[in-house]
């Protein structure tokens, strides 16, 4: 396994395992609103991610896709059902996940090396090996010699290159994306997508990738998950059987195969939006 | 034609130069005016009788009073020993207090029973004013340094924990939340995640704190004490001499803008990673 996963951090004896299916099943998460109420933000929710498998969640805005991503992470509790990870069940913050929020979730005060190994030297990793972990990382998403700067110092999809260094370098059985490339810019976005996919066959995680973008989830998911308006449940699922490796995103939107599918589930996210748009827009009146 | 590009190019930085550097120059000007109409009205004021120099001095007096000062010194030593006296006093109210301060405003941000508890009684005692306190440590403590020490360091407590509180409160959810995903104890929360966060708000606090942390030792002094600036200063009051009051003021004003100096650099040093501040403010 070693021979092909040179990067799997040392002194994490425990990570050395194969990506870790996901099971989500009767999934509720209800919140009390600041008025004392209770809001369902998700209901009922049954999902199968397979190990190593790269699924995509769709929705439209505030239909609790990122509340499942917190209930998998452990950051939160389920108000009913379970979730399991690996066949255990998620009780506080699951063992080799990584997050990759929107907002780049980078320390403003940290130097970009010192951004990517915080991973490694908070599992025990010794600094030297760290860093030389981290700046290998830092090599293979195109960031070498910038090791010293601050975020601040970065364009976005650098920001985002840095984020996604971090969150791989420890090598996550489970790779959670909430709408990581939402902020980019359309190229830069088509770039960052490729990286992720080349990343992930090299590395194979479970992936939850959340996205407004339809065709961002089916050029990179194995399969898609479409879900409700709030309440959140699931709606649909389509398995994308696109082959691998997808090579460019930017050609494969062009495929027959591919029209075919991202039209079949545009059919099905079409009347949610709508839905969530009418509700939002009900409220706003 | 690159031939032309360049001395084109050449001609802009001259150009831009120039005006750079006449816009210094007015601006110092403009300083230059305001201090001489300002301190110049002053004395012309009061040289004419319309303002009576016995009780608001006079420009020229004060500086005879300051070369008095730091020739034949007080009564109660030199002006040095005092001023030592004084800075010693504000100094270590000022590490006391921040650091206080600090340990007390991390832990009361990030635990919610601690600041619930103990919330209200900081904000009533918050509300009293504080440099009445300067008696009651004077009467319990004595002359000495130490009522002064804690005058200042109980002044400066207050700035730098609501700002350390604040600062945590402030927190980015997502960092916390990423961390605690990549397996970090709250030990390591509070090391990688809060503090250097609060960083920010604490050291904003400290050049205020560094006033508060002068007039805490000053207030003190007139209170009753034996040495310092503050002493000097109430004696003046005493012989109605404005303008030695005023040299004690310039002293202290001169040493507080080095003690700014040098927390600025304190600031730049340890904020070094935020953005060049853009804010117009700043530059005051």
């Amino acid at each position: 396994m070693n021979a092909i996963h040179p990067n799997r951090p040392p002194g994490a004896p425990e990570r050395t395992e194969d990506a870790a299916g996901i099971d989500i099943v009767g999934l509720t998460k209800r919140y009390l609103t600041p008025k004392n109420e209770t809001f369902t933000a998700i209901r009922d929710v049954t999902l199968r991610v397979e190990p190593g498998q790269f699924c995509a969640i769709v929705g439209p805005t505030g239909c609790g896709k990122s509340t499942t991503l917190a209930q998998v992470s452990g950051l939160e509790r389920p108000s009913a059902g379970s979730v399991r990870v690996h066949d255990q069940l998620v009780d506080g913050i699951t063992n080799g996940v990584s997050y990759m929020f929107q907002a780049d979730a980078l320390f403003p005060w940290k130097t970009v090396l010192g951004n990517v190994l915080i991973g490694p030297v908070l599992l025990g990793t010794p600094k030297k090996e760290a860093t030389l972990l981290a700046r290998d990382w830092l090599r293979r998403v195109g960031l070498a010699g910038f090791e010293d700067r601050y975020p601040h110092q970065l364009s976005g999809g650098m920001r985002k290159r840095v984020a996604m260094a971090a969150a791989l370098i420890n090598n996550p059985r489970i790779l959670l994306m909430d709408e990581p490339f939402g902020a980019l810019d359309v190229q830069t976005k088509a770039i960052m997508q490729n990286e992720l996919l080349a990343l992930w066959e090299e590395l194979r995680p479970s992936v939850l990738f959340i996205t407004h973008d339809l065709d961002e989830a089916v050029a990179l998911a194995d399969k898609v998950v479409i879900m409700t308006s709030s309440p959140g449940t699931i709606k649909d699922v389509f398995d994308i059987d696109l082959p691998r490796p997808r090579g460019d995103v930017q050609k494969i939107r062009h495929e027959e195969r591919f029209l075919e599918l991202q039209g079949q589930i545009w059919e099905s996210l079409k009347d949610e939006v709508t839905r969530a748009y009418k509700q939002s827009a009900g409220v706003a009146a | 034609m690159q031939e032309q590009e360049k001395a084109q190019a050449s001609e802009l930085k001259v150009s831009a130069r120039r005006a750079m550097n006449r816009r210094t120059m007015w601006v110092w000007a403009g300083r230059a005016i305001l201090a001489f109409v300002v301190i110049g009205g002053w004395q012309w004021f009061t040289t004419e009788g319309w303002v009576d120099k016995f009780f608001f001095g006079q420009p020229t007096e004060i500086w005879n009073s300051l070369v008095k000062l730091f020739t034949e010194g007080t009564a109660f030593g030199t002006i040095w020993e005092n001023l030592w006296v004084t800075m010693q006093e504000a100094i270590y109210g000022f590490l006391l207090g921040t650091l206080v301060g600090v340990v007390l405003g991390i832990l009361l941000g990030s635990n919610k029973y601690l600041s619930e508890v103990v919330g209200p009684y900081i904000r009533i005692v918050n509300s009293i004013p504080r440099i009445v306190l300067g008696s009651i440590f004077i009467v319990a403590f004595g002359l000495g340094v130490f009522p002064k020490v804690l005058l200042a360091a109980v002044l400066v407590f207050f700035v730098v924990f609501f700002n350390a509180f604040q600062g945590v409160r402030e927190v980015d959810q997502n960092l916390v939340g990423n961390v605690r995903v990549l397996g970090a104890s709250p030990l390591q929360v509070a090391i990688h995640v809060t503090i250097p966060s609060a960083m920010t708000w604490i050291i904003a606090s400290l050049h205020t704190a560094f006033g508060f942390a002068i007039i805490g030792a000053l207030v003190a002094e007139v209170l009753g004490a034996q040495q310092g600036i503050g002493l000097i200063i109430s004696q003046a009051q005493g012989t109605f001499d404005p303008n030695t009051v005023f040299a004690c003021m310039v002293i202290i004003a001169v040493i507080t803008l080095g003690a700014e100096y040098l927390i600025a650099l304190l600031e730049h040093t340890l904020l070094k990673w935020r953005p060049p501040n853009r804010s117009e403010a700043q530059a005051i």
